[in-house]
Formats: structure tokens, C-alpha cells, sequence
């Protein structure tokens, strides 16, 4: 077995997914190397080496690379995927984007969002929203994988691979990158976050997820919202929590006015410990949360953020 | 130019799954059925396109068994001019749909295709890029905005962490996020007219592609039920639970 591991990047820095997907590649077994794809990655490359578990760090630094549009990264792991018998990156909405590229050009299926491993060629993954564990068998020889980052616990950083250029230079004409707007936050990313504080349409309008901030600090939580929130315009969209937003599974998880639709709780249905505040107390959310409080969030979340 | 959009017909989103008690996979026998709702706002972006006078054609294409003909239905009754229903009972896994839909643009060269970009059902995310990869042709997924310009189309896509634009040489593959557009209700006199609007019918093999797949679904099972809580009475109450109970705090 060897495996191949696409690193995640942020702003050009080696993000923690990474260390989460090697140790999905552990789970597998096997020769474990990491592709660090982008401009200006050296230092990402490093980081990478340091990885547990890891032999060896190959970096493709070239401008083509840059914000790893899906054709040129595509076309990187075509030439570089025969060395291997898996390929896998984290579901995140880079991995979703080039992956199944990858598979597509070697006529392989690719197996998403993997939760689980049971054997080098059998996955367990989430199917309808989180309400179905599939556990699959893939007979291609090119396992093509995306790994659901909070299904398994980040390897250490105690290791020295070697690093090593690839040399692999591919044309791109078809797309081109234009611009970027990420959102400032001081906050801990969601999908890392020990503890998530989430909003939901009963904070009423955006001015209101202000009252979250206080006890956000407190808890050095990230922020979140549910998709009634983000469609209602309350939040911008990179805070949705739920089946077609982020997948979270952090320590705490605190729903405030958030009734728990389906798409919701896919995203957050395996927090290790899960509070709502909601006033309706027939809402669906109380029938996952480890403890509810029914009363009105205006009052709860000022009383709760000087109590803390 | 012609617009090409991919539907799929998939268990409405509102309806609570259950799996079969053989764990062979999930029951679908008597559910409410529906678009997948990724793809409606694919439809619906191919149909503002041709308002614009920027699409000539809306063609809607489906791959599925017999019953999928009423999503077709439905995407003509929105807007789309006519249908390509490819006709197969089998599970069709995305590689092979996107196999299917590889050929449907090489016949029908269309200038740009839609799709979603997941269904709901299986939340996979591979089709589009699959496609773009199979048919050579750029990609932007997870689009909240779509402008053609000239030979190029901007597509703002949502990506961890905010908005990315990319622009991409015509033609291209575009997969739709919720936030692209808020699609529109079918009117009934819309929904008779889509009854006498083309609908061909197709089979794999008249494309010559295998449909078979090399993933075996082995079991499917329910996911670990939550352990009921408690409601607490105070704020008071909750945070001592917090950190004496569950040790969180």
C-alpha cells in the first residue's frame, strides 16, 4: 500500500486537516507520502515533514499551482497518482473540487466524505444527510478519497520526513484565477473548533449574533449558524453548519434558537456534547441535545455569558 | 448558445429516511420523491440565462428509471425547452452519469452545462467535476454567481472560508450552491405546456457506456442514536451540568 495525501493549504500555510487526513492514511496502512501543491509552500512543506507518520513530502511549487484551481491540480495528480494504490485529501471544498477529477481521468469512482476505515478497500461514509452509514467496497485499483476531517483524531507532529520538488509542470488555459474575499475572523476555525456556539432564526436578525460574541471569548469558541440564519441573510454563508455548509464535531456544541432540521443536524449530529436554547419546547433539537434550557435566548444568553 | 442542465429525480429533502431491516440499503418504496433541490437551482439558473437572451436552448437531461420523466417534466414546465431522459433501472454511480453526460455534450455541444453540486441522496460532489474532467472542459463548482462574458464566464464560488471568482474559457461545467439564485414555482398552465414539449428517451447502450461500477454497496446501516438528554431549569443549572457532569468547561 502506498498513499498518496493532497495537504490542505490556508493563505499558503499547511492547515490542520492535513494531520487528520494522515491519520486516515494510517488507518489503511501502508507507505504514507504528502503532496504539497501551490507558490510559495515551502514553509507549508515543512510543516508537512513533521507530520507522524509520514515518509516523505513532495512539493510542486510553481505559479500554475497557485489557489489550487481544480484543472492545473487535476492534471498534477493524473502524473503523479501511478506511484500509488490511494489517493486522499480532506472533504474540504478544494478536496471536493479536485478529486474527482483525479478519479474521473484514471476511471476510477471516488468514495466521499469517508468516516470510517475497515480495510484498505472497505470505507464506512455518511449517505441521506447523516441518516445512513454506507460502508462500501472498492475494487478499483486507484482508490480516490475524501476524508471527513472530524471523523478521526490529528496525527502528531513529532516526525522528520524528507522533503523533496516534483518537477511536474502542467499548461493551464482554461481557468484563471480573479479574486478573493475571505472573512476576517480572530475566532478559531469552525471546523476545528473545540467549542461552536450556533445561531439559528430565532436570533431574529444578524445585529442580534452579537449577544454570541461575549460568550464566544469566554469559551474561545468559533461561531456558527444554521442555514435558516445564513438564507435569512443574518450571517454570511462560510458559517453554516449542516449537510451543505461545514461538518463539525467539536466538544460543545450550544444551538440558540435553532429548531434542528435535518440539514442541520447532519452537520453537527456528532458533537461530543450538544446544549439548546431554544423557547419552543417541541423543537427537534431537544431530542439530540444532552441538555436543553427552554426559555427566551435574550435572556439566557446575557444571564449565561456573565455566569461563565 | 445552448444550455445544457443535469436533474436528478432523488427522495424529497424533507422526508425522514428509514433503512431496510436487511441493511441492504435504504427503503424508497413509497417515499415521496422530488428534484433534488441543487438541481432545481441549476434549472432555474439555465432558464435566467435564456431571459437574459444570453441561452438560446435549455435542454434538461436526466439519468434514471422511468419515473424520472417527471422531473423532466418539471424542469420543462420551469423553463427548459426540451429533454434527454437516458433510461436505466441500475444504480448508476457518478462516474458512469458522468460518462452518460459526456456524450449528451459531445452530441448536443452545448456552451455551458449545469448542474448541482451534490444530490442529496447519495452526497457525493463528484458529478460536475467528473464531467469537466471526462470532457476536457474548465469547472467552477459551488457557484453563487454565474456571469457570461464574451467567450468567458466569471463564476464566483463559495469555498471554505468565504468567496473565490474564477474565469473560465466557454464552454464550461458549472455546479450550483443554495445561495446562486431562489428558484421559481412551476405555474399550472406552465405545467400543461411542458406536457407537449419534446422528451427523448435514450439508453445507455445507445451511448455505448457501461453503467456498472467496481464499488459494491456492502450494508447500510442507521447511524448511532443520541442518548436522550435532560432539560434543565436555569441557566445556573446548565452550567454546573456542563462542568461537573459532562466536563466540558
Amino acid at each position: 500500500m502506498s498513499i498518496l495525501v493532497l495537504a490542505d493549504l490556508h493563505d499558503g500555510q499547511l492547515a490542520s486537516a492535513t494531520a487528520h487526513v494522515v491519520a486516515a492514511a494510517q488507518a489503511i496502512g501502508g507507505d504514507i507520502d504528502v503532496l504539497v501543491a501551490g507558490e510559495g509552500v515551502q514553509a507549508a512543506a515543512e510543516a508537512a515533514a513533521t507530520l507522524d507518520g509520514v515518509s516523505k513530502v513532495r512539493v510542486a511549487d510553481n505559479a500554475v499551482y497557485a489557489h489550487q484551481l481544480a484543472e492545473p491540480m487535476g492534471a498534477l495528480l493524473v502524473a503523479l497518482a501511478d506511484d500509488y494504490t490511494h489517493v486522499l485529501t480532506s472533504a474540504s471544498t478544494t478536496g471536493k473540487n479536485v478529486l474527482p477529477r483525479l478519479a474521473a481521468l484514471k476511471d476510477v469512482s471516488q468514495l466521499s466524505e469517508v468516516i470510517g476505515v475497515e480495510s484498505a478497500d472497505t470505507f464506512l461514509r455518511p449517505i441521506y444527510a447523516g441518516n445512513a452509514i454506507a460502508t462500501v467496497k472498492s475494487d478499483d485499483p486507484l482508490k480516490v478519497i475524501t476524508v471527513r476531517t472530524t471523523a478521526f483524531d490529528a496525527v502528531g507532529s513529532g516526525g522528520s520526513a524528507s522533503v523533496e520538488a516534483v518537477d511536474v509542470v502542467v499548461d493551464n488555459a482554461q481557468s484563471s484565477f480573479v479574486k478573493q474575499e475571505l472573512a476576517q475572523s480572530d475566532r478559531p476555525e469552525l471546523g476545528g473548533a473545540k467549542v461552536v456556539i450556533s445561531g439559528g432564526r430565532g436570533m431574529g436578525n444578524g445585529e442580534n449574533f452579537k449577544l454570541l460574541d461575549g460568550i464566544a471569548d469566554k469559551l474561545g469558541a468559533a461561531i456558527g449558524a444554521s442555514r435558516a440564519a445564513v438564507d435569512a441573510g443574518f450571517v454570511p454563508n462560510d458559517m453554516q453548519v449542516g449537510q451543505t455548509g461545514k461538518i463539525v464535531a467539536p466538544e460543545l456544541y450550544i444551538a440558540v434558537g435553532i429548531s434542528g432540521a435535518i440539514q442541520h443536524l447532519a452537520g453537527m449530529k456528532d458533537s461530543k456534547v450538544i446544549v439548546a436554547i431554544n423557547k419552543d419546547e417541541e423543537a427537534p433539537i431537544f431530542q439530540v441535545a444532552d441538555y436543553g434550557l427552554v426559555g427566551d435566548l435574550f435572556e439566557i444568553l446575557p444571564e449565561l455569558e456573565s455566569k461563565l | 448558445m445552448k444550455v445544457l442542465v443535469a436533474v436528478k429525480r432523488v427522495i424529497d429533502y424533507n422526508v425522514k429516511i428509514r433503512v431496510k431491516a436487511d441493511h441492504s440499503d435504504v427503503d424508497l418504496t413509497n417515499v415521496k420523491m422530488a428534484m433534488n433541490p441543487f438541481c432545481e437551482i441549476a434549472v432555474e439558473e439555465a432558464v435566467r440565462l435564456k431571459e437574459k437572451g444570453v441561452a438560446t436552448e435549455v435542454v434538461a437531461v436526466t439519468v434514471g428509471p422511468k419515473a424520472a420523466q417527471e422531473q423532466l417534466r418539471t424542469a420543462l414546465a420551469l423553463g427548459a425547452d426540451r429533454a434527454i431522459h437516458i433510461e436505466t433501472d441500475e444504480r448508476v454511480e457518478s462516474l458512469a452519469v458522468a460518462k452518460l453526460l459526456a456524450k449528451v455534450v459531445d452530441e448536443e455541444q452545448p456552451g455551458l452545462v449545469i448542474l448541482g453540486k451534490q444530490a442529496i441522496d447519495t452526497d457525493n460532489n463528484q458529478t460536475g467535476q467528473m464531467l469537466a474532467a471526462l470532457t476536457n472542459l474548465p469547472q467552477g463548482t459551488f457557484a453563487s454567481e454565474v456571469a457570461v462574458d464574451g467567450d468567458k464566464v466569471n463564476v464566483t464560488r463559495e469555498i471554505d472560508g468565504g468567496l473565490q471568482t474564477v474565469a473560465l474559457t466557454l464552454p464550461a461545467i458549472v455546479t450550483t450552491d443554495l445561495r446562486l439564485n431562489e428558484p421559481r414555482y412551476a405555474k399550472l398552465p406552465d405545467i400543461m405546456k411542458a406536457k407537449k414539449k419534446p422528451l427523448d428517451v435514450k439508453t445507455p447502450a445507445d451511448y455505448g457506456v457501461e453503467v456498472d461500477s467496481r464499488v459494491t454497496l456492502l450494508k447500510v446501516e442507521s447511524p448511532a442514536e443520541r442518548k436522550g438528554g435532560i432539560k434543565v431549569a436555569s441557566v445556573d443549572e446548565l452550567i454546573d451540568k456542563l462542568k461537573n457532569e459532562a466536563k466540558v468547561l
